[in-house]
């Protein structure tokens, strides 16, 4: 695959995301849309994993601590092959596998159930810490908002990941600088980010997290760093993908009218 | 039941339970909020260091990492004061632990009054009805050493999440090698016969209702004595006999009033069979600092305050 290959995935997962949350008639377009580049490069390159056998021994795992960006895994799994695209249309109806935040039973290829922040990243430095016990080779990934790096787990785990040397976990933060209330900035400060993780004993890469050649580069970078969990962060706009979404907070839970996802889907190059 | 021998907490007994078990089953990972000492889980770490991991003073992340164990394929035991467990932790045992059936046994030290001295911020009697309001929780509260040991083997052996109630003060240990047996995950254990009342008791407070009852026996008031060392799932079908056969129960526990051992039961009564009970605990309010004895008598949780119970129900 080339470049133009992985554009196109991270595309149709965008279309994917704009259907699924508008027949929903609610969910979070706005912070699934700025991590589908990130979810493209793992799941169609970076992660070993085998959507036909998605328990297999040793493989990677991905975590989405942003459990609210649900949209975005279901859709990378179904077009990673887990499963077909139109099973995530049900996101969030009653008696749906596809739960508003993501549910391990009930999707294959989940490995955690999230929704309540921090938790996901906690949770990976556990499978982290048991892989290294069981000399297992599997890599363990874990997807943050950056509003999320106000939780205070995010740093009760992040300091646990330092002081235990877990070369085996990725952390990507999502830094689309908004929340649910505006800016982060205005918000509550999360910067430096970097900084913090570094402190934190991580080795730390910041990129931009809609490029491709940078995203596969941090995580060959997080591969090869030995002795040291690795901190991507990665820069990103919020909608990315749907021009009258990018960088509005507004768009962080809220689904789009069928007139508005069907404008997104064009914009996308997707068929309505 | 037996002669009581020796003295011993119940968090000595999960210290020791823990090497045991750590010999046979390789896959039990232990994990503490820098309170090993404390929660008698040192000798674990000592024993098997690779198995042991100290999570430092952040108990959210000692149960969020402990379910990361867990689901990578451990038998997790992870340790703080049931304060900090229960309490500060609630939330990540309940969406990462509980909602993943994660097989994680948050095992909680220093619960209730007779942590003592250091006063009403560590004496926590809110964990019971805390842990058993997650679906599919397991939650056990032994009575003393010998069934704590007994308890914790079938807790490790059950797969799915359990919350593990110990103690700080040494208790006396009434279970003898023959009784101990008895002691099963889910069953009620009747303790003592009797025709006139019930004691319905969880905890440390088994062993004040079988003193209860040897006093009132002097007075000939015939009292039952059930230990129900599992809280949830409850043994109903024991409850319901008792209830029917002697008519008025007693529930006893070193925990609140509100949400606890009493309240379960009372949910079971209420449904099937209502009879008049009085509930001996923590009444709603908060400790202080003493010694565990004083503060079990101040607060309401001794063998005389269920002696007064039952006469209380029996007009007496």
């Amino acid at each position: 695959m080339d470049l133009k290959d992985y554009k196109q995935i991270a595309s149709q997962i965008r279309v994917d995301i704009v259907k699924a949350v508008h027949k929903a008639g609610s969910g979070h377009p706005g912070g699934s849309l700025s991590a589908a580049d990130i979810l493209t490069a793992l799941y169609f390159k970076e992660m070993n994993i085998d959507p036909k056998n998605p328990n297999m021994e040793g493989r990677d795992k991905f975590v989405l601590s942003k459990g609210h960006a649900g949209p975005v895994q279901y859709a990378a799994l179904a077009e990673r092959g887990y499963f077909p695209v139109e099973d995530m249309m049900s996101l969030r109806k009653l008696g749906s596998n596809f739960q508003g935040h993501p549910n391990r039973d009930k999707v294959a290829g989940i490995e955690m159930s999230t929704g309540s922040l921090g938790q996901g990243v906690s949770v990976s430095v556990g499978m982290a810490l048991a892989n290294k016990l069981d000399k297992n080779e599997g890599r363990v990934y874990t997807l943050l908002g950056d509003g999320e790096l106000q939780e205070g787990l995010v740093w009760e785990a992040a300091m646990a990941a330092g002081h235990y040397a877990l070369d085996n976990l990725c952390i990507i933060v999502d830094w689309n600088g908004l929340q649910i209330d505006g800016n982060n900035e205005d918000v509550i400060t999360v910067t430096p980010i970097d900084e913090k993780f570094k402190s934190f004993g991580f080795n730390v890469v910041v990129i931009d997290g809609h490029n491709f050649d940078e995203i596969f580069s941090a995580f060959d970078e997080a591969r090869n760093c030995k002795g040291k969990p690795t901190a991507i962060i990665a820069k990103t706009h919020k909608g990315c993908g749907v021009s009258f979404m990018e960088d509005q907070a507004g768009w962080h839970g809220k689904a789009p009218k069928e007139d508005e996802a069907m404008k997104a889907v064009s914009e996308l190059g997707g068929e309505w | 039941m037996t002669d009581i021998k020796e003295k011993m907490a119940t968090r000595q007994a999960y210290g020791q339970a823990l090497v045991e078990i750590g010999k046979e089953n390789p896959n039990l990972v232990v994990m503490d909020a820098d309170l090993s000492k404390s929660t008698m889980t040192a000798d674990f770490g000592k024993a098997y260091p690779d198995r042991f991991f100290n999570m430092g003073i952040a108990e959210q992340n000692l149960y969020g990492t402990a379910c990361g164990l867990a689901l990578s394929g451990k038998v997790v035991c992870a340790s703080t004061f049931a304060m900090f467990a229960a309490g500060r932790a609630f939330e990540i045992i309940r969406n990462s632990i509980g909602y993943t059936h994660a097989n994680v046994k948050v095992c909680a030290t220093h619960a209730g009054i007779t942590v003592g001295e250091d006063g009403a911020s560590h004496q926590t009697f809110e964990d019971i009805a805390l842990m058993r309001t997650i679906p599919g929780m397991t939650v056990v509260n032994p009575s003393d050493g010998a069934s704590a040991k007994a308890l914790l083997k079938q807790v490790i052996d059950m797969n799915g999440p359990a919350y593990v109630r110990l103690g700080r003060a040494a208790v006396p240990t009434f279970y003898d090698e023959e009784a101990v047996k008895n002691v099963k995950l889910g069953k009620g254990n009747l303790v003592r016969e009797g025709q006139d009342v019930t004691v319905i008791a969880t905890g440390i407070m088994v062993n004040e209702a079988m003193m209860a009852a040897e006093e009132l026996k002097a007075t000939g008031i015939d009292v039952r004595v059930i230990d129900i060392h599992t809280i949830k799932p409850l043994d109903e079908e024991i409850i319901i006999k008792a209830a029917t056969e002697t008519g008025l129960v007693v529930t006893a526990e070193e925990h609140s009033v509100i949400g606890g051992l009493g309240s379960a039961v009372a949910e079971v009564l209420s449904q099937n069979l209502p009879v008049k009970m009085a509930m001996v605990g923590q009444k709603d309010t908060f400790g202080e600092s003493g010694k565990p004895e004083e503060l079990k008598e101040k607060y309401g949780m001794t063998a005389r305050d269920i002696c007064k119970a039952v006469k209380g129900l029996l007009g007496k």
